[in-house]
């Protein structure tokens, strides 16, 4: 497979060594001579010292040709901009990005890049599920933000305690899929029943988010 | 036909930022302007009458601040083109603003298709166009 990575540091160092070690194709671009310099000694991979956001760059860079771009650099704006002019002009197949403010997830994809991550929103939410201050904590996000992982702890103010399960009309679209009862995982079923202090997995759509919400915290 | 005010959002007080603001402001519209650098408002006349905001003109937390939805139009005149281009789509595709224009300093940005309900003004092809112009016609003189 051909490859474009855009960025530095060692995220690119270690992504480029893992690709080219399993008999991939590289380029990288990068900006900044000194770190050119670095990756060209260390790495078996084409690498371009230049702004990656101009179509002459990229497309000397393969990018009519790549089966994928992975543009990682430090700034969204030039991410969103790379990531584009990949899309439009060169329509490479697969194009995965990062993004620093956890907000431009949203708006990235609003904008037409579907493949968009934020460490600081996934780091976010693993201090916030570690330190557990929250009763509601959004794990994660799947399928570009389609389905929604999230935990939920009861509190004795939930509504629905010590009911089966089956008897809990729940909104569409939205799963219990498992209960964390004293550390051990439960997978329910129609009879279960909810305690409080039960630390419930749920998955649902973002559509449904807030219903689901306030049916398992009775808050409104 | 009495003018309306507007209510118009500069992100980057740059010398064409200031320039803007400063303008847009003595017409007794209501400016908002955006830069990360608190000493770019220095730019900015004495009587400025409109709002400063330090932050990221790129940051949608800073945007909504700025009340961008409120916004009859935004400019985007920061030095790096590709913030601008990020900002523009933000203001006229998430924000609808009626009218956005940014400025480009790249020709080949400057045609990005991705552009096409945001004004571009790009000052390259401009000072460009006007410099062959005055050398062309300098050259008729002579000859």
């Amino acid at each position: 497979m051909k490859y474009i990575i855009v960025g530095g540091g060692n995220s690119v160092y270690y992504l480029s060594r893992s690709l080219t070690s399993k008999g991939h194709h590289i380029t990288i671009i990068n900006r900044n001579h000194n770190e050119c310099t670095h990756l060209a000694r260390k790495l078996k991979a084409v690498i371009i010292n230049s702004d990656a956001s101009n179509k002459k760059i990229l497309e000397q860079a393969g990018a009519s040709s790549a089966d994928a771009i992975f543009v990682i650099t430090l700034n969204d704006h030039d991410n969103l901009v790379i990531c584009q002019l990949s899309q439009t002009i060169f329509n490479i197949p697969k194009i995965f990005t990062l993004v620093d403010d956890p907000d431009n997830e949203f708006i990235f994809n609003q904008l037409g890049v579907e493949k968009v991550l934020s460490i600081n929103r996934i780091l976010t939410s693993l201090i916030e599920e570690k330190t557990g201050y929250d009763d509601v904590t959004n794990l994660l996000s799947l399928a570009e933000g389609k389905v929604n992982f999230t935990k939920v702890k009861l509190t004795p103010a939930s509504p629905i305690l010590n009911k089966n399960l089956s008897d809990i009309s729940m909104p569409e679209n939205t799963l219990i899929a498992v209960i964390i009862r004293n550390v051990n995982p439960i997978i329910p079923r129609g009879s279960t029943t909810l305690q409080a202090d039960d630390q419930l997995i749920v998955l649902n759509r973002p559509t449904e988010h807030s219903k689901v919400i306030r049916l398992l915290t009775g808050e409104k | 036909m009495t003018k309306r005010s507007l209510y118009a959002l500069v992100l980057g007080c740059s010398r064409l930022g200031a320039f803007l603001a400063n303008r847009l402001s003595e017409k007794g519209h209501s400016v908002v302007v955006i830069d990360e650098d608190e000493a770019s408002f220095l730019l900015l006349d004495r009587n400025f009458s409109g709002f400063k905001i330090e932050g990221n003109p790129v940051e949608t937390a800073v945007l909504h601040q700025a009340k961008i939805h409120k916004a009859d139009i935004v400019i985007a005149t920061t030095r790096d083109d590709n913030i601008n281009i990020m900002c523009a789509q933000i203001a006229r595709n998430i924000f609808k603003v009626p009218r956005v224009i940014s400025r480009i300093f790249d020709p080949s940005l400057n045609d990005f298709n991705l552009l096409k309900d945001i004004e571009t003004i790009c000052p390259t092809t401009l000072t460009g166009d006007l410099m062959i112009k005055t050398i062309l016609d300098e050259d008729k003189d002579i000859q």
